[in-house]
């Protein structure tokens, strides 16, 4: 079970987010396995074609994501992900 | 007794206000620090719609049934995996502007979004259907483009209140297209407009309609301001006709407003051209019409007349019979209570604003 992390910032969505732990051999798997335990989370995550948003970054054992477009990364039942936005702006 | 509301997106949420004793009195926030690009009451069903972009969490779609108090998210419609542009998958981008359908098709609603994607929802917005005869105009490979923005967008949606499936929309840059039978299929309407910035100015298509709307008593009679001008057309848009201050400074702009009753009369915020961008030698001024364009009046009573660089984005100036507000880029929301003719200030410190709409409820 892949370990996972979120921003903070998430929190003002979604209240129950906490850390977790899922069943996931990809990323991608791993945001479809989040948005069915909260609804509209990978929309948050994703664009509309499934891509990782601009602004938002998702580690795998502190690597970014390789595959911003499939979210093929693979993940091991030891990995810790941590999914957090890029700073910017005013 | 009913009450009159004013709606005001801004870069940093939706206020509300509501006209007590004669003034506009702040009631509440939503959205707290996210962008709210479009809002808009849907008097079919007492609805709030709230185009809402989180930037890094991406665009939303929210709807309220207790006028703003409480929200519901909605799914956010999907390009389809076939729409591409310039051979990439399209992906929503931003909801640019958002329209309830008929009188008589109560559970109808469009959104207009960037790149170029025009949805409809026949369930009260629970679904959406991308629209794909207008996508696949061949036009729109070769003539729509981004200008303001990175990509075209769809930033007006007229529905003919006579016959709803008499639709027309402008997309910028694209030009005016029509559709008579609810959205199968839709023509260009962009005769009479000039564009200096095509090749061809007279061209088909690739012009850049800032906004559009209609007179509602008569809804033939069609107001755009455009990139190049302020037009009007008296035949739902077959035809149209330059309307331009020669001199004056009634030209450039984003909005323009057409009263509900009279067809002969409209409003704009001119600025100056699109080479600065900027309110008309540091000032602002409200221009009308009561002529069908061929002579404008400005009116400044109100409004400031020294160290001024505010404008006013196109979906950031609505009317209501006797009142109109605007709200600008630098944070100034001013709004009338006699046509336009003098205005009062609401406060000069919002966030930038993006749209402004009254309702009633």
């Amino acid at each position: 079970m892949a370990f996972v992390e979120f921003t903070r910032n998430l929190k003002r969505f979604f209240p129950d987010l906490e850390p977790t732990e899922v069943s996931a051999d990809t990323v991608a798997a791993l945001v479809a396995a989040l948005d069915q335990r909260l609804p509209k989370l990978a929309s948050y995550l994703v664009d509309d074609q499934g891509r990782l948003r601009q602004h938002v970054n998702i580690f795998v054992d502190e690597v970014m994501v390789r595959d911003r477009v499939g979210l093929s990364d693979p993940l091991t039942p030891q990995s810790k992900v941590f999914i957090v936005q890029a700073l910017s702006g005013g | 007794m009913s009450n009159r509301h004013l709606l005001v997106g801004t870069r940093k949420g939706l206020l509300h206000f509501t006209l007590r004793d004669g003034s506009w009195q702040y009631d509440h926030l939503s959205f707290e620090g996210i962008q709210v690009p479009y809002a808009c009451f849907d008097a079919r069903n007492n609805t709030l719609w709230a185009s809402v972009d989180h930037g890094h969490w991406g665009q939303k779609l929210h709807r309220s049934r207790d006028q703003g108090k409480t929200w519901q998210e909605l799914e956010t419609p999907k390009y389809p995996e076939t729409a591409k542009r310039k051979d990439e998958p399209a992906a929503l981008d931003l909801i640019w502007v958002i329209e309830p359908g008929g009188v008589d098709e109560p559970n109808r609603l469009y959104l207009g979004t960037n790149p170029g994607g025009l949805f409809v929802s026949d369930d009260g917005g629970d679904s959406f259907v991308f629209n794909e005869p207008l996508w696949q105009h061949p036009s729109r490979e070769e003539f729509w483009f981004g200008a303001g923005k990175d990509t075209p967008g769809i930033c007006s949606i007229v529905v003919n209140p006579q016959n709803p499936k008499h639709l027309t929309l402008a997309v910028s840059v694209g030009g005016i297209y029509t559709s008579l039978d609810g959205g199968l299929s839709w023509e260009g309407r962009n005769q009479g407009i000039q564009s200096e910035f095509l090749p061809n100015p007279a061209a088909e298509y690739g012009h850049d309609p800032h906004f559009i709307t209609q007179c509602p008593a008569l809804p033939e009679v069609l107001w755009q301001q455009n990139h190049c001008g302020i037009y009007r057309s008296t035949d739902a848009g077959l035809q149209w006709h330059e309307v331009s201050e020669k001199d004056g400074v009634a030209r450039f702009g984003w909005p323009i407003c057409a009263c509900e009753t009279n067809p002969e009369v409209a409003w704009v915020v001119p600025a100056r051209s699109d080479m600065s961008r900027v309110a008309v030698d540091q000032s602002l001024c409200v221009a009308r019409t009561e002529d069908g364009g061929k002579s404008w009046q400005s009116f400044r009573k109100g409004l400031p007349q020294s160290l001024c660089f505010d404008i006013v984005y196109r979906h950031a100036f609505d009317n209501t019979y006797e009142h109109l507000a605007f709200g600008s880029t630098t944070g100034n929301l001013f709004t009338s209570a006699d046509g336009g003719e003098s205005w009062a200030s609401l406060g000069h410190y919002f966030p930038p604003v993006y749209a402004v709409r009254f309702y009633q409820s």
